[in-house]
């Protein structure tokens, strides 16, 4: 893998690359957890953590218990206002946790219609109740059936055990 | 760090401020594929950085920033407030998802890696410790990270005390949300100075680029020509006005009223 370099004065810019072969570490234990987090079923899911329940012409979208742990505590988070169009894969806010700001991307593409306003005094309702009361925002989606193509429950799991098992 | 000259948005300040080093760091973020560290040895003049929800008001010593024309820069990136000077040693690593085998995109896990990284560096110096979020020697923080992580790449950047200028740290309050490990001391307690570790800044640099050489095949570039062509590209890495500072004030003191 490929890493530059740049440097000003005294310092470096570095572009930086894999080094394949003997210099590759051997794969070191940098998750020590293992899968253990709640998925429900009923929701669609995404590889990148956020969860979808789709009813009644509007979505409702969240991060999953398994992002959220992952995360640590939610400090903060930022969302688009209502009207906002967001697209299916694409980053519409973030949360920050334990010095970090995280993308959140919607599961489908449609129109912001609500969000939840708690989570500005509350962030922290994503760890207790990710899938209940730390809900994101609620959308109008543009394309019915789109979220057919995420992960369902058990996919999801799995996706999550093998991204633990590493 | 001279990357200020991006055209990129907002970067005004013509110097170089940490508007500019965070600004281009968010644009290799965001606008390239590439995995880049990008060291910036100092800035001036001493310019206040903020977190993304970091707020003024509780953070900073407003009145004698304004008084004293301190520059204060929202940054793209969680973490803390630092006031950075000639000093301060950044050092940045942006990285694809994929760049470092088994790294899970997540906070917790890329300052599992960092420390890691940043142990080889260090332990030879001193007592080296990764201490919740922070680098220190014994009990002595001497970095402080923040994090950025997109879906597919993430951005991990400490600013290394080298060495500080005690006068500078009255600008700051201290922090409601302090690291366990602080137990209230003041920031000189709580500090320490890197040249009292290690005999020069060029063996510290060169420590981390032979560092990243374990995991990575390393290349010198010249980041200006990477970032030159991008002129659409707009940072929100933010260098708050004098305006913006004392409508803060101002609001404050309206609502004591």
């Amino acid at each position: 893998m490929a890493l530059r370099l740049w440097a000003r004065s005294a310092a470096n810019a570095l572009k930086l690359s894999g080094t394949g072969g003997a210099r590759a570490a051997a794969a070191p234990a940098f998750s020590i957890s293992r899968f253990v987090s709640t998925v429900h079923d009923g929701l669609k899911y995404t590889q990148s953590h956020e969860w979808v329940k789709t009813g009644d012409g509007v979505a409702t979208v969240g991060i999953t218990d398994h992002a959220q742990d992952h995360l640590g505590e939610v400090v903060f988070v930022e969302l688009p206002e209502p009207g906002t169009t967001v697209s299916a894969g694409a980053s519409f806010g973030n949360v920050e946790s334990v010095k970090a700001t995280s993308d959140v991307n919607s599961p489908i593409s449609g129109e912001v219609v609500e969000v939840n306003s708690k989570l500005s005094e509350t962030p922290g309702l994503i760890n207790t109740s990710p899938y209940e009361d730390g809900w994101m925002i609620k959308v109008k989606p543009s394309s019915p059936g789109e979220a057919d193509a995420l992960l369902d429950a058990a996919k999801y799991t799995k996706h999550c055990e093998e991204e633990d098992a590493h | 760090m001279t990357h200020g000259r991006s055209k990129a948005g907002s970067l005004a300040g013509g110097n170089d401020a940490g508007d500019a080093c965070n600004g281009s760091e968010e644009q290799l973020l965001r606008c390239t594929a590439d995995n880049w560290c990008v060291i910036n040895d100092g800035t001036a003049p001493p310019t206040i950085v903020m977190g993304v929800s970091g707020r003024v008001s509780e953070l900073v010593k407003i009145q004698a920033v304004l008084q004293d024309q301190v520059p204060v820069v929202r940054r793209f990136s969680g973490g803390g407030t630092v006031i950075v000077d000639q000093g301060t040693v950044f050092v940045t690593v942006i990285c694809n998802k994929a760049a470092v085998a088994g790294l899970q995109p997540f906070p917790r896990d890329i300052m599992s890696w960092s420390g890691q990284l940043y142990g080889k560096v260090f332990d030879r110096f001193g007592e080296f410790h990764l201490r919740e979020n922070d680098y220190a020697f014994s009990h002595r923080k001497f970095g402080g990270n923040a994090q950025s992580i997109t879906k597919n790449r993430w951005v991990h950047h400490t600013s290394f005390l080298w060495d500080y200028d005690v006068k500078n740290m009255d600008y700051l309050k201290i922090p409601k949300r302090a690291p366990e490990y602080r137990l209230a001391r003041n920031h000189t307690d709580f500090l320490c100075r890197m040249k009292e570790y290690m005999p020069s800044r060029s063996i510290f640099t060169d420590g981390v680029i032979m560092a990243l050489g374990e995991h990575f095949s390393v290349q010198p570039t010249d980041l200006q020509t990477v970032l030159s062509d991008d002129e659409e590209f707009v940072p929100s890495t933010k260098l708050l006005s004098q305006h913006d500072l004392e409508e803060i004030v101002y609001s404050k003191e309206s609502l004591r009223v």
